[in-house]
């Protein structure tokens, strides 16, 4: 029903809905809702080794043939940052990186002047970078300036299931800018996911509505659907908010009634 | 002997070893791993040739789940 792809640094993906692994009861429940979700793209964070765990995420997310997107979640400033991000290099072989730079721990928003460094950083080192940003359309415009492969604004606090608190920022970001939009974080619910195609972003990335949904599997193919239906309903143009009611049914042609006065 | 930090655990050992030997006993496996001593990366094909010695801080680290 999508022919348009979504291209990323010249990457294509049919799916427009990007997975985080995060919170996730079980590997085999990220499977499951991995597949439900037809990501073609999903998180992987970086943490010291466990030589107890049990299972592989990489196993997981190679059988389900998706992109492995790291990200540098829990880094608080650039220097950070960039080391996790070479570190990621290292061992995934890949240069792409969902770049987290945060400046707050209850939070969990973007430290603007930190995430602006570390962009240009990674992109002078030849990292495809993805940005997990404010709602800011002016941080939008500077991290896309910086070279960055899309902007990824979040629509309320990561793992709050706030949906989409700006919208009209939102809706900026994504007419002004030329690289992918990504609404990432905040999402709820698969309402949320609609709104945020229906404003214009080129994707979603969301973990916790799916991974601590009463059914994961369930909500990730609620979620797929949510993101498509977004789509087609921008393409679709919807209708002009009004004030009043404006008949679908024409008056004209009514029967007259004689009325009984009794 | 001598002590080497290895994910902010200090280890004794009796001598220095390579960062090869280091991951392969945490259970590294043949990708998804990596390496930085005193906060520089080490490439995985430099994992051999690479000693770890006294007082060096080593960070071992592989895919977690998240966001």
């Amino acid at each position: 029903m999508d022919d348009e792809p979504l291209v990323i640094a010249g990457e294509k993906f049919g799916s427009r809905l990007i997975l985080g692994t995060g919170g996730a009861a079980s590997l085999e429940v990220l499977e499951a809702a991995l597949v439900s979700s037809g990501a073609e793209m999903a998180t992987v964070a970086l943490r010291r080794i466990d030589p107890r765990a049990h299972g592989s995420l990489l196993g997981v997310l190679g059988r389900a043939g998706v992109r492995l997107l790291p990200n540098t979640a829990g880094c608080f400033t650039a220097r950070d940052a960039v080391l996790t991000a070479n570190m990621a290099r290292e061992a995934f072989e890949t240069d792409w990186i969902k770049l987290e730079v945060i400046g707050d721990d209850r939070t969990l928003l973007p430290d603007a002047v930190e995430l602006l460094d570390a962009a240009e950083q990674l992109v002078d080192d030849g990292f495809v970078v993805l940005p997990y940003t404010n709602d800011d359309p002016v941080l939008a415009r500077r991290l896309e300036a910086a070279g960055c492969a899309a902007v990824m604004p979040l629509g309320s606090p990561i793992g709050s299931g706030a949906g989409i608190r700006n919208p009209y920022n939102l809706a900026i970001i994504a007419e002004q800018t030329t690289v992918p939009v990504i609404l990432d974080a905040g999402i709820g619910t698969a309402s949320d996911a609609t709104l945020a195609m229906e404003l214009g972003a080129d994707a979603v990335l969301l973990a916790t509505s799916v991974t601590r949904a009463r059914e994961p599997v369930l909500m990730a193919e609620a979620m797929r659907r949510g993101v498509e239906a977004g789509l087609l309903a921008r393409r679709a143009g919807r209708i002009p908010r009004r004030r009043y009611a404006e008949a679908s049914t024409e008056f004209g042609g009514m029967a007259e009634w004689h009325r009984d006065t009794g | 002997m001598i002590t080497v930090i290895v994910n902010g655990e200090a280890r004794a050992l009796d001598k220095a070893i390579s960062v090869d030997e280091l991951a392969r006993s945490l259970g590294a496996g043949p990708t998804g791993v990596a390496v930085a001593v005193n906060d520089e990366v080490v490439a995985r094909s430099a994992w051999a040739a690479t000693e770890v010695g006294d007082g060096d801080r080593v960070e071992v680290l592989g895919a977690m789940q998240g966001g």
